[in-house]
């Protein structure tokens, strides 16, 4: 290649659109070795890959002598002993007319989760069948998943064609079928293409075996369609990301923009305060830029100084995103561990990160058949759709104006692992609507006409360690003293309050947290409240640490091993859990997570009750609860 | 980047002085500009690289007035571990992973950029973009977190850490073309010159030191080659090409027939020996 070629080839390159698409199928429909023909036919394997390959289809191979295409994709060892795809494999390829990255994700029920990581990022599914089985319960999945994650353009690729002896009825009737249920996903483009990937029939050229075909072969199809989203005539958003502040004369908002464009002079406003100013400058390294679109990442002034930090989200002044602290959303749920609704998760969407809970599970939904079910959780690979409550407003767009803006994940408070990915289809108005009521008679009002600092004991420990006998003590000391004092204990309040609820998990958390809502009221009326719970679970211990002021919640962990515990058996329900007679028994079938750092350990073995419960009252005395 | 900063206490970017340590290090000033990039370069040094990509570091690092750590496994030095006699396997391990963890462990970082791209290698592929490490460095491939849209989770425990991969979704060409838009720096091995190697397995070896053994068949001879990739000198095949510019690079680019990891001698080592290092924590 001479030199003045290079360049025109460089120029040509910058001009390139990339397309970001998915490829969905199960274990034998053919994806990966689809995947490894696109690479193969556009001459980008290198020699030595090539070399690898051969190598390997002689000895994991189930094409016989043949190159088998699927072994330059599937790459983790596992999989590649299973052969299945387990996770999300990104290829990278280009054309003389457009770069692609495509996401390679696996196709069983159980995978749904990586289809939609890699649906997240994706334009344009290639949903493979196998022409001899036609659309399968799978078929319906995968459009509906792609469907949900917001892509617009779908292909259903017709394989193995060759199979049926490259049959038009066959291919017409699968089309028609796949046409069907397809109507309704809200798809802007759909095409059927019949190819074979082994072969390589319409996959880079027109087979000649197809002459019934009319349509362009796969390749042509990606190059050429239009899956502009056009994000850059979308409502102006940046999410600020970070502040940078170099020095007292210049600070600058840092960011990706998701939608829009900006210029300077244009006014902006931040979301949440409503406050807004106009753009100074665009900077970067090279110099400032008279404009900056969406996809850019950049660092903005502006002309006045407001009060900005990462978190907020600047929009145009005349289109804002919502705010609102609560909102409907569809939820995938990622984790072994099912959703429990109550619940309080991380949210983060963009570049916020705030504790939610889920207030009503709606339905979720049949990935199979698209049917509402009633449900109380949501487990691995489920979908449902929820209200969710926010600790705090956040901004947002619904999901299918934006992705950036309406596409959230929800993070475990303990494991920090990825549990839920969510889109958000609009808030609740009652969120905006409903104030809280500023009233003249407070909490420190009322606790100071009882010479008391208001506060929860929290007692969590097994059943029968001794929460309840120490707890009453601690109270009718309390008492004795004159101080104003509540007591909450776990089997009393299931018969009022609680009475609806059952000892699954999901209505533990919702136990817990009526309880810990309770128990806020009645430290604001100013009371010192003793709750006496099993509390099994730190996620909901934490919950009513943090609806409570510093120094308001008191963790008292009654520390009895289950041995004694068992032994003691004051209501004789250990014997009924080993008998089975009682499911969800904590300590027997179900977990208890010890405290992390409660306030007070009390180890009932060491001592007895009375003087554990003096030891409570010098902790309350020490730390200025009671004077 | 800007994400990593704003969310974590202590990063650190894995400089290795490649071409694509040298992109990404360049992506970091444009991301922080007009501060500079606020969190130090880190270099594992294995004693054993190029001595040009040596001066060509503490240059960038002096250049750019950035603070850079330089870690040495003292301990591999001390047991003497190199190349040759240790075989690549070991060094790698105890020069290069290693010494990481002991580095990372050192200053307490909690997250560390790299600039490992997917189209590099298989088992890259499916490396996150924030890649999660336990608190002994370990990666397990089946336990990633999914990553959704541009939404990154970035939440860690006390030691625990997270690798990030800026560059993952760029390809070796990418590289090259920005290189040349950008007019980056680089090492100068990148670039033909005529080099004393010596051919040993099939594979072009430079003789950058007297430290190099020569076997009783193998004598050294001047011929013009450059590097597609950089590591430890005896461990890094050369090419013999005449591509002493960017564009002459780039052109030879499109007709290359063989990888860039090739000329690395630690990955063909063993079957899916990437995916083994990666989860014992090399990067």
């Amino acid at each position: 290649m001479a030199p003045r070629d290079l360049k025109s080839f460089l120029a040509a390159q910058e001009k390139k659109s990339l397309l970001r698409f998915l490829t969905c199928g199960s274990v034998d429909d053919g994806k990966s070795t689809l995947i490894g023909r696109l690479l193969y036919d556009s001459k980008l394997l290198f020699d030595d890959t090539l070399s690898a390959l051969e190598k390997d289809s002689k000895q994991h191979g189930t094409t016989g002598d043949d190159i088998d295409f699927a072994l330059l994709v599937d790459g983790l060892e596992a999989e590649r002993e299973q052969g299945i795809t387990i996770d999300v494999a990104y290829r990278f390829f280009a054309t003389d007319k457009r770069k692609f990255i495509v996401a390679d994700t696996p196709g069983h029920e159980q995978y749904t989760r990586n289809m939609a990581t890699g649906a997240s990022n994706s334009e344009l599914a290639i949903i493979l069948v196998d022409a001899r089985k036609g659309v399968l319960t799978q078929t319906r999945r995968h459009s509906y998943i792609a469907s949900l994650l917001g892509i617009r353009h779908v292909v259903l690729a017709v394989n193995k064609i060759d199979l049926v002896g490259y049959s038009q009825g066959t291919f017409d009737r699968i089309s028609a079928e796949f046409s069907e249920f397809a109507a309704h996903l809200g798809f802007l483009s759909r095409v059927a293409i019949p190819i074979s990937a082994r072969f390589g029939d319409n996959v880079i050229s027109k087979s000649a075996k197809t002459p019934w075909y009319a349509g362009p072969p796969l390749l042509t199809f990606l190059e050429t369609v239009e899956v502009d989203a056009a994000l850059a005539d979308k409502p102006f958003r940046m999410p600020v990301q970070w502040v940078n502040r170099p020095n007292l004369d210049f600070r600058g908002f840092a960011g990706t923009i998701v939608g829009g464009h900006v210029k300077p002079g244009d006014t902006l406003a931040v979301a949440k305060s409503g406050r807004s100013s106009t753009v100074k400058r665009i900077v970067t390294m090279d110099g400032d830029l008279q404009t900056a679109v969406a996809g850019d990442a950049v660092t903005l002034t502006l002309a006045d100084e407001i009060d900005i930090s990462r978190g907020d989200v600047l929009c145009a002044a005349n289109e804002r995103a919502e705010v609102a602290d609560q909102f409907a959303a569809h939820l995938l749920w990622m984790s072994e561990e099912p959703l429990l609704p109550g619940r309080q998760y991380l949210l983060k969407l963009a570049t916020t990160t705030v504790p939610a809970q889920i207030t009503v599970l709606k339905h979720k939904i049949d990935v199979n058949t698209l049917d509402h079910l009633a449900a109380a959780t949501l487990r691995l690979n489920e979908v449902g759709y929820a209200n969710f409550s926010l600790a705090q407003q956040i901004a947002f767009d619904p999901y299918a104006e934006n992705r950036d803006m309406g596409g959230f994940i929800l993070i475990d408070r303990f494991t920090n692992a990825t549990v839920g990915a969510g889109m958000i289809e609009f808030g609740l108005r009652r969120a905006t609507n409903v104030h809280w009521q500023a009233l003249d008679v407070n909490k420190d009002v009322r606790a100071a006409l009882k010479h008391q600092k208001p506060a929860v004991l929290w007692f969590t420990g097994l059943s029968g360690s001794g929460k309840s006998t120490i707890a009453n003590i601690v109270e009718r000391t309390l008492y004795a003293q004159g101080r104003h004092t509540y007591l909450l204990d776990g089997d009393n309040v299931r018969h009022g309050l609680n009475r609806d609820l059952g000892f699954t998990d999901a209505d533990r958390v919702e136990n817990i947290r009526r309880v810990a809502e309770a128990a806020k009221l009645f430290v604001d009326a100013g009371l010192i409240v003793l709750v006496s719970f099993i509390s099994p679970f730190r996620s909901e211990r934490r919950m009513a640490r943090e609806l409570l002021g510093e120094g308001e919640f008191v963790e008292v962990f009654v520390d009895t091993p289950l041995e004694i515990c068992m032994a003691r058996d004051p209501k004789g329900l250990y014997q009924k859990a080993k008998a089975g007679t009682i499911r969800n028994f904590t300590g027997i079938d179900s977990p208890y997570e010890t405290p992390e750092n409660p306030e007070i350990t009390v180890r009932t073995i060491e001592a007895d009750a009375p003087s554990q419960a003096e030891a409570i009252m010098a902790y309350l005395e020490k730390h200025g609860y009671i004077a | 980047m800007r994400e990593v900063v704003a969310e974590f206490a202590n990063p650190v970017m894995l400089y290795s002085i490649g071409k694509d340590s040298s992109v990404m290090l360049h992506l970091a000033m444009k991301a922080f500009f007009p501060s500079k990039p606020p969190f130090p370069l880190l270099h594992v040094d294995t004693t054993w690289k190029f001595r040009e990509m040596i001066a060509f570091r503490d240059q960038t690092a002096k250049r750019l007035g950035l603070k850079l750590l330089v870690h040495v496994n003292e301990e591999g030095v001390a047991r003497g571990i190199n190349p040759f006699d240790s075989g690549s396997v070991l060094h790698t391990q105890v020069m290069k992973t290693e010494a990481l963890k002991q580095a990372l462990d050192k200053y307490g970082f909690d997250a560390a950029f790299g600039g490992a791209r997917r189209d590099e290698e298989k088992s890259r592929a499916k490396e996150r973009i924030f890649s999660f490490r336990s608190a002994a460095h370990g990666w397990d491939p089946k336990n990633q977190r999914p990553e959704l849209w541009r939404v990154y989770n970035t939440r860690v425990n006390k030691g625990e850490s997270i690798r990030v991969f800026p560059l993952s979704n760029w390809t070796e060409l990418d590289v090259w073309q920005y290189i040349m838009a950008e007019g980056i720096p680089i090492v100068p091995l990148y670039f033909a010159k005529k080099r004393p190697v010596v051919e040993r397995d099939g594979t072009l070896i430079m003789v950058d030191d007297e430290r190099m053994k020569l076997r009783a068949s193998e004598k050294v001879e001047d011929r013009l080659v450059r590097f597609r990739t950089l590591g430890c000198y005896p461990l890094t095949g050369a090419i013999e090409s005449p591509a002493d510019t960017l564009e002459a690079i780039v052109t030879e680019m499109f007709t290359a027939r063989t990888s860039e990891r090739q000329g690395r001698l630690i990955d063909g080592d063993e079957k899916a020996s990437m995916e083994k290092k990666k989860r014992e924590g090399y990067f």
